[in-house]
């Protein structure tokens, strides 16, 4: 791939999704673009990349930025996060009214995060009263997390045994969600770009592992789209390690990564 | 399969002592009762639910973490170890990444 079809790419990517991907990425990229290109009956990538460039087709070159955006993700990654919004955080929010919780997974991946708050939640609530949004600019993505179909290392990724017996069930040498598992989540094509308030408020909005890779300024929008959407009082959730700081109407809690919202703070505009 | 384990436990920092089944894993546990164990439930002589039935009755043959690794998938019978002891469980195959994972879930690492 050449520097030039990488630079192509990477302001697609930046333009689109708020990405940065950097100049040494060029393997990365070129393997996630190969698979589009053999769909699209070309000879290489570098002609999939002129085709996008003669064309501006919409359809493709959202297809583009979608694999160019790295889906790393596992079940209870970042386990203390998920040990405290399941002995701290949802029971509080239970203890409230009986409302059903909503949570929100911005940028879901693959669902394996969508999955392990709705077994948290599961868990912590009798009876289960939730209501999870998972959102993630790849279909792609989105088509898997929508099945719950997992290979068996992405089980063992971060799912202890007995969640894995619990909320799942053997499909062949795959192993698929529960029915209720998958009915407490609906998933959604969405680009955090965009205004986020058609999706409702939430009590837990979970971007994590996420903004790190935004530029700087696409980071400190989406954050307020993503406070925008924050009920008074919710939580909002990060990477343990990311050193991602939320608007200042947020403190931080004992566990990193999960800060919460004062309603003592005016809420910013949703726009943009 | 058993070097390869061996391999990964070490590179986590943990001292590895290799048996090649169960009579000489329990030798080893009557000598100098280890932290946790990685324990195949398919072994010569003595299979793992047998060694991990007799190490439970060795005086303070309830502190070792077991961690169950087998080629066995079937849910029931992964639910029979965890009745008989076991913490954890890892499906063969397996790499370096799900060991680490395991080890964190039972509060190894």
């Amino acid at each position: 791939m050449t520097p030039n079809d990488l630079a192509f790419v990477a302001e697609l990517t930046r333009q689109q999704a708020g990405v940065i991907i950097r100049a040494d990425k060029s393997f990365f990229v070129e393997t996630r673009l190969g698979p589009i290109a053999r769909r699209e009956a070309l000879e290489s990538v570098a002609e999939l990349i002129d085709r996008v460039r003669s064309t501006n087709d919409a359809t493709l070159t959202r297809q583009i930025v979608a694999a160019t955006l790295v889906q790393d993700t596992s079940f209870f990654r970042d386990r203390a996060t998920f040990a405290r919004l399941q002995e701290s955080v949802i029971p509080t929010l239970a203890s409230r009214d009986k409302a059903p919780i909503r949570l929100l997974s911005a940028g879901c991946a693959t669902g394996q995060e969508a999955y392990t708050l709705a077994m948290v939640a599961l868990e912590s609530l009798a009876p289960p009263r939730i209501d999870i949004v998972a959102i993630d600019f790849s279909a792609q993505a989105l088509m898997k997390a929508e099945t719950g179909v997992y290979s068996h290392f992405e089980v063992q990724r971060g799912l202890p045994i007995r969640s894995l017996l619990r909320h799942f069930e053997q499909a062949d040498d795959h192993w698929k969600t529960r029915p209720d598992l998958r009915q407490s989540i609906r998933w959604g094509e969405h680009n955090l770009l965009d205004d986020l308030t058609p999706l409702g408020e939430f009590d837990i909005v979970v971007c994590s592992h996420v903004l790190s890779a935004f530029e700087p300024a696409a980071a400190a929008a989406t954050l307020d789209r993503l406070d925008a959407v924050c009920r008074d009082d919710g939580f909002m959730v990060f990477g343990a390690n990311e050193s991602v700081s939320p608007p200042a109407a947020f403190a931080s809690t004992p566990t990193p990564g999960v800060w919460r919202r004062s309603s003592a703070f005016p809420r910013v505009s949703s726009a943009g | 399969m058993r070097k390869v384990a061996a391999r990964i436990v070490e590179q986590l920092h943990f001292e590895a002592i290799e048996a090649a089944d169960g009579l000489e894993a329990l030798s080893y546990c009557r000598s100098a009762m280890p932290d946790a164990i990685l324990l195949d439930w398919s072994m010569p002589t003595m299979d793992g639910m047998e060694f991990l039935e007799k190490l439970r009755a060795e005086p303070n043959g309830d502190h070792p973490l077991v961690v169950m690794c087998s080629a066995e998938t079937n849910p029931e019978r992964i639910q029979f170890a965890l009745d008989r002891g076991a913490a954890e469980y890892i499906m063969k195959p397996f790499d370096g990444d799900i060991i680490a994972s395991k080890f964190e879930a039972v509060g190894l690492i």
